[in-house]
């Protein structure tokens, strides 16, 4: 499957099933558009029409082209054949290893943020933290089930997993005690909303966090129209200096600035640039989830401004990289050559079998997004999962599961998508959140779009980038390499 | 040359 589109000056085809990505003119890009619909000679005869007055369009040229063309297609990167949907439907017979837990750690907050899907942290049931011995549990039943895993990851979240600090840190250590007799490496990841970041707290998080991520909405009239705290009264001036403190002591170790983007900031672009400006350079921001009903909620209307807002960003990101003060975004940090296997793209984020959230008291559920609800209870780390009807509902939830994603050129970039967007969206986990999907798409656009003004920036120094990791040069397009 | 490929196994 080849998708062509157009953006920033550059036109790029895309051949979703190799990965390969090509930078081509635009009379490259309409003999492209019509090599799978026309013969030769018909292709040839329609371009010399179009492109008439073109001294360097001549019929040699264009049959040039289409042997460029052909070449490609023969090597497998262009129309390269979708071989991977059997293998999808084989996840069922895979082993039942668990790899990651999101741990709940305290189902409460000192925020009160209006459009909060844990609903003050609460997640629609009483307020409750984490004891160490359930968190000790968890670990172990990770350890359990995790077979010849070795990386496993612990997320801390909430709620507000500062709230419940002191167990944080203790179970930090008991799993570092645990590395060595069970050949184990634990990476932790820590979701705050900062209010109660100190010293201790950034130096422990600076030395046994693989990852921070810092909820900050971006200005301060945005932020601090949502996330206020129990009187109303907004925390971006509480929070904004400790992120800075924290992120400035962090050194070189992974951190992001996570915003959440409502109806009321669709313009999100200035909050992004505004992050930057208060020099976090590691950022992201995601649409709000919420019932359509919510005065939050984007709308249809909204949806063709945000497509604009996305690419506002790329042109921006470029422009500020020249100017040597680059920042990146969570989604455009696509890697081309050395992305996920195969395995990973149909599989996703592997909710409900390989990640599953524990709850303070215990409780399993596929993911954060889907605590609470009983439908999705799926045991506890006592018993391990029973509801084993739901774990199967997740292992068929792949980027293969849906009729309408047959045809589409993003679903081994998004792996089906969220399950629990779609969920939301539409009821069930393996319906379709259309605009997530619009968003999406935009943003691996943009994505691919940043990756080639890279590579023609490097180009234009003198710098060649490697096609392939490993690889050969494929400058010939037969992926052989060549005598020199 | 109109098309240039910028990378690419799955």
């Amino acid at each position: 499957m080849v998708h062509q589109y157009k953006l920033n000056g550059y036109d790029i085809v895309l051949d979703t099933c190799s990965g390969s990505v090509h930078l081509v003119d635009d009379v490259a890009y309409d003999a492209i558009a019509l090599y799978p619909e026309k013969p030769r000679e018909e292709i040839v005869a329609e371009l010399l029409q179009k492109y008439t007055g073109r001294p360097d369009v001549t019929a040699a040229d264009l049959e040039q082209c289409l042997d460029d063309i052909a070449a490609l297609k023969a090597a497998g990167k262009l129309w390269s054949p979708d071989v991977y949907e059997e293998m999808a439907f084989d996840f069922k017979n895979r082993s039942n290893v668990v790899k990651a837990l999101c741990l709940h750690v305290a189902h409460t907050c000192n925020l009160n943020c209006s459009y909060c899907f844990a609903a003050q942290g609460r997640y629609q049931g009483e307020r409750a933290l984490m004891s160490l011995e359930v968190g000790k549990r968890a670990m172990e039943f990770l350890i359990e089930h995790s077979g010849t895993r070795r990386n496993l990851e612990v997320d801390f979240f909430g709620g507000e997993p500062l709230m419940n600090w002191q167990m944080v840190k203790d179970l930090v250590a008991y799993c570092r005690s645990r590395e060595k007799e069970t050949g184990k490496n634990f990476r932790f990841t820590l979701t705050t909303n900062g209010m109660l970041i100190d010293d201790d707290v950034i130096d422990f998080c600076n030395r046994e966090m693989s990852n921070v991520v810092l909820s900050l909405d971006g200005r301060r009239e945005v932020h601090d129209r949502l996330r206020v705290d129990y009187a109303g009264r907004g925390s971006y001036d509480a929070i904004v200096p400790k992120f800075q403190k924290l992120v400035k002591a962090r050194g070189d170790k992974n951190y992001y600035i996570r915003g959440t983007y409502t109806h009321a900031n669709t313009d999100f672009t200035n909050d992004i640039f505004h992050m930057a400006d208060l020099g976090f350079t590691e950022l992201s921001m995601e649409p709000v989830v919420s019932k359509p009903d919510d005065p939050c909620a984007l709308t249809q209307e909204d949806l063709p401004v945000l497509l604009e807002q996305y690419e506002i960003l790329a042109k921006e990101m470029i422009r500020r990289r020249r100017e040597g003060r680059p920042f990146t975004f969570y989604h455009y940090m696509i890697d081309l050559t050395g992305g996920p296997c195969i395995y990973k793209r149909i599989a996703g984020c592997g909710s409900g079998t390989e990640y599953m959230a524990v709850t303070p008291w215990g409780d399993l559920y596929p993911c954060h997004q889907f605590v609470g609800d009983p439908k999705y209870l799926l045991g506890d780390i006592w018993k391990g999962v029973t509801n084993t009807a739901a774990q199967d509902e997740f292992r068929h939830c792949n980027a293969y599961a849906r009729p309408e994603c047959k045809d589409c050129w993003a679903k081994l970039y998004c792996s089906g998508g969220c399950a629990a967007n779609a969920y939301h969206a539409t009821g069930s986990i393996s319906g379709v959140y259309e605009y997530g999907c619009e968003l999406f798409k935009k943003r691996m656009e943009c994505a691919i779009m940043l990756k080639v003004a890279e590579n023609q920036d490097l180009a234009a120094q003198g710098v060649e980038v490697p096609l392939e990791l490993g690889g050969a040069c494929t400058a010939c397009a037969d992926g052989e390499g060549c005598a020199e | 040359e109109r098309i240039k490929t910028i990378a690419t196994d799955l």
